[in-house]
């Protein structure tokens, strides 16, 4: 079997998880400041299976994120983990785009690598909406398996995949070129590989490098495994109508913090009494009974 | 032309899925303000008289695709098949279930058509926007409602100058209520044929194992819920206890669930069932609020929990301090000495 060129799609997102004390502000909005970027949990299972793949039968695993430029962040934590290489999408044409204008800059990048297969996440934990992966195969007219668990079997043409249903599984198969979005059941990412990390340690946008100031770029000219690709809108040719907010059907009309209101509450202490006292009034109005 | 679509899909049985059901009577509502029409769409296999479980729901026209390829949700026919009726009928408004399958197919569905699709809404409303830009005035736009940022912020996402507006919805979100028993409408045999090719067929289902769950706490009028204060599951025994002599189903927090204290049928919250009983006990459940997104409109909710601060006691209509393990069985007891 020829070696694969896979691409992870993963995503930048702040850890809503998390959202303790102090990441809510006095008057009750978030303090997004406050709130760690994390590497999306569920595009962390779908780089392990490109991961296991690239193991098995031999693949290149290129990360592709699409955000600011602090996201080069996540391609060098999956270098850590075993990708070969990664891609950031970053312009400020794409500030501002829904899964649909997402999922167009996504797929105009896809159209320029040519890869054999796109494994995303399920979800995106900042917006849950699971939309971006099968949008993006719509996009290039591929075939889609959401909610894979598990990559059964692989060959160049066909792969077979069991998928987690809400009440099952489910095994498919499917011809190459596809998309493949993992959900969290599937097995959890590998951790950092020490020898990786050291030798992935310095990899840089040349963005980077430039507000680095620092002068090993020659060096990395003589290394370019450490070099992130750095693509604007031009270079994945895409509408910039297409884009941003113009591109985006949906709009945020408006965001609530969520306030709770407090109930009149009573408070009961844990006596056989007082609990006595508790059910029968609610078997006398019916609540129970 | 520009009325409101469902896409309903079908349980294992071949009936009309609760989920599909419950958005036939929101989108009843919406199609009522809007004076429009409320249409369905069915694909799947042995559909006869599949338009008379519609009907009651407000259903003025039923299309069915009915075909033996069609019997199991397939990402591409099912696309292809809703792409081009949409084409056709440019409805203004599709609404789909947030199921595996109606998450499955509605990006895809939108994306074919660019159009927005806002997935996981919890309300869903008609309401006006002035876009300021542009100086345009939209009178009936569809507000989709839903929480966002992990629940901590609630959006209202709107699609002014797309069609269809479409949203998908949790099943349990909305409520499930007929019209009328007489309600009548039409019922329409697609000619999908021509819109589906082999192209269409490549993906195909080799295996499926289904196992229809017979836990249904969506539907409990009294929940007994446990969290990760329960500290077992062999301590969620004392809440099956309660909860089958109260009549009523165990829920759990997805604390519980993820430690394997009960399986995921049973997850009350955002990720979970909304659920809406007469009584919702919650036991050793702090209350984030993802949990409480999906319980907080119970008509009445008692709390247990050893701290007397518990975010949960801020919805709770009574608030019980102490540990589940002594007060549980006290509330068996009482229940057995008031009904005696
Ligand atoms: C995107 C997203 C979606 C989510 N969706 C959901 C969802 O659908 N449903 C959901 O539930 N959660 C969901 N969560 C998780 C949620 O944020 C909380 O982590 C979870 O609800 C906490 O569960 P818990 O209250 O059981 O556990 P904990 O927060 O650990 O609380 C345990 C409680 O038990 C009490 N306790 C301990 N021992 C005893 C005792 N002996 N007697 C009495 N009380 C005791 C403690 O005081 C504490 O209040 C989601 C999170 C995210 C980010
Ligand atoms: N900006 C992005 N860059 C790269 N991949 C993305 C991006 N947004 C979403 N994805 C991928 O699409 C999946 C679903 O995202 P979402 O539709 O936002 O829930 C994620 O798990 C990622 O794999």
């Amino acid at each position: 079997m020829k070696k694969l060129n896979i691409v992870v799609l993963a995503k930048q997102v702040p850890d809503t998880r998390n959202v303790g004390k102090d990441a809510m502000k006095a008057d009750g909005t978030v303090n997004r400041g406050a709130l760690d970027a994390i590497f999306n949990p569920e595009d962390l299972n779908a780089l392990e299976q490109a991961l296991r793949i690239k193991e098995t039968y031999g693949a290149n695993v290129c990360l592709l994120t699409m955000g600011p430029p602090r996201a080069a962040e996540i391609i060098r934590e999956a270098m850590f983990r075993g990708a070969d290489e990664g891609i950031l999408l970053t312009d400020r044409a794409f500030a501002g785009s829904d899964t649909l204008a997402t999922s167009y800059a996504i797929s105009q990048a896809i159209r320029k690598i040519n890869p054999d297969m796109i494994i995303a996440g399920r979800q995106a934990i900042d917006g849950d909406t699971a939309q971006v992966g099968p949008q993006v195969a719509e996009k290039l007219n591929w075939p889609q398996i959401t909610y894979t668990e598990e990559i059964l079997k692989l060959s160049e043409k066909e792969i077979q995949i069991k998928r987690r249903l809400e009440n099952g599984v489910e095994v498919v198969k499917s011809p190459m070129p596809s998309v493949i979005t993992v959900t969290g059941s599937a097995p959890e990412c590998r951790t950092r590989n020490a020898k990786l990390t050291m030798k992935y340690k310095h990899a840089r946008t040349i963005s980077e490098l430039q507000n680095e100031n620092r002068d090993y770029e020659a060096l990395l000219m003589d290394k370019p495994h450490l070099i992130i690709k750095e693509w604007s809108v031009k270079e994945v040719d895409a509408d910039t109508d297409l884009l941003g907010l113009s591109g985006s059907p949906t709009k945020v009309k408006k965001i609530e913090n969520v306030v709770f209101t407090a109930k009149e509450t009573r408070r009961l202490g844990d006596s056989e009494q007082e609990i006595n006292e508790l059910f029968a009034d609610l078997i006398k109005n019916h609540t129970i009974g | 032309m520009n009325n409101i679509f469902v896409i309903t899909e079908l349980t294992e049985q071949g009936n009309i899925a609760d989920v599909s059901l419950e958005l036939m009577t929101k989108g009843r509502q919406l199609a009522n303000e809007l004076k429009v029409d409320l249409e369905a769409l069915v694909i799947g296999h042995e559909l006869n008289g599949i338009e008379n479980e519609l009907y009651p729901y407000g259903a003025d026209k039923v299309w069915v695709a009915d075909d033996a390829r069609l019997k199991h949700y397939l990402t591409l026919p099912f696309t292809k098949i809703a792409v081009e009726l949409f084409k056709e009928e440019k409805p203004q408004i599709a609404l789909l279930g947030a199921t595996t399958a109606g998450r499955d197919l509605g990006p895809r569905v939108s994306s074919a058509l660019s159009s927005g699709l806002t997935a996981d809404c919890t309300e869903l409303v008609i309401g006006e926007h002035y876009d300021k830009k542009s100086d345009t005035q939209y009178d009936q736009l569809l507000y989709q409602i839903r929480p966002a940022f992990g629940g901590n912020i609630i959006a209202t996402i709107i699609n002014p100058d797309h069609r269809p507006q479409m949203a998908t919805v949790r099943e349990g979100v909305m409520k499930k209520s007929i019209v009328g028993t007489d309600y009548k409408g039409e019922r329409i045999d697609l000619d999908f044929n021509k819109w589906l090719s082999d192209e269409d067929f490549i993906v195909s289902i080799i295996e499926r194992h289904i196992e229809e769950s017979d836990i249904n706490i969506k539907n409990a009028s009294i929940i007994v819920a446990g969290g990760y204060g329960v500290g077992s599951k062999d301590n969620f025994k004392l809440l099956h206890n309660l909860a089958h002599v109260l009549g009523g189903e165990v829920g759990a927090s997805r604390a519980a669930v993820d430690a394997g204290f009960a399986p995921h049928e049973r997850q009350v919250g955002q990720t979970g069932i909304t659920v809406r009983p007469k009584l919702y006990i919650a036991c050793g459940i702090s209350g984030q609020i993802q949990h409480t997104a999906g319980m907080k409109e119970s008509a009445m909710i008692i709390s247990i929990n050893n701290d007397p601060d518990a975010p949960i006691n801020a919805v709770a209509d009574y608030v019980i301090t102490g540990d589940l393990g002594a007060i549980i069985p006290k509330m068996i007891e009482a229940y057995h000495k008031n009904t005696k």
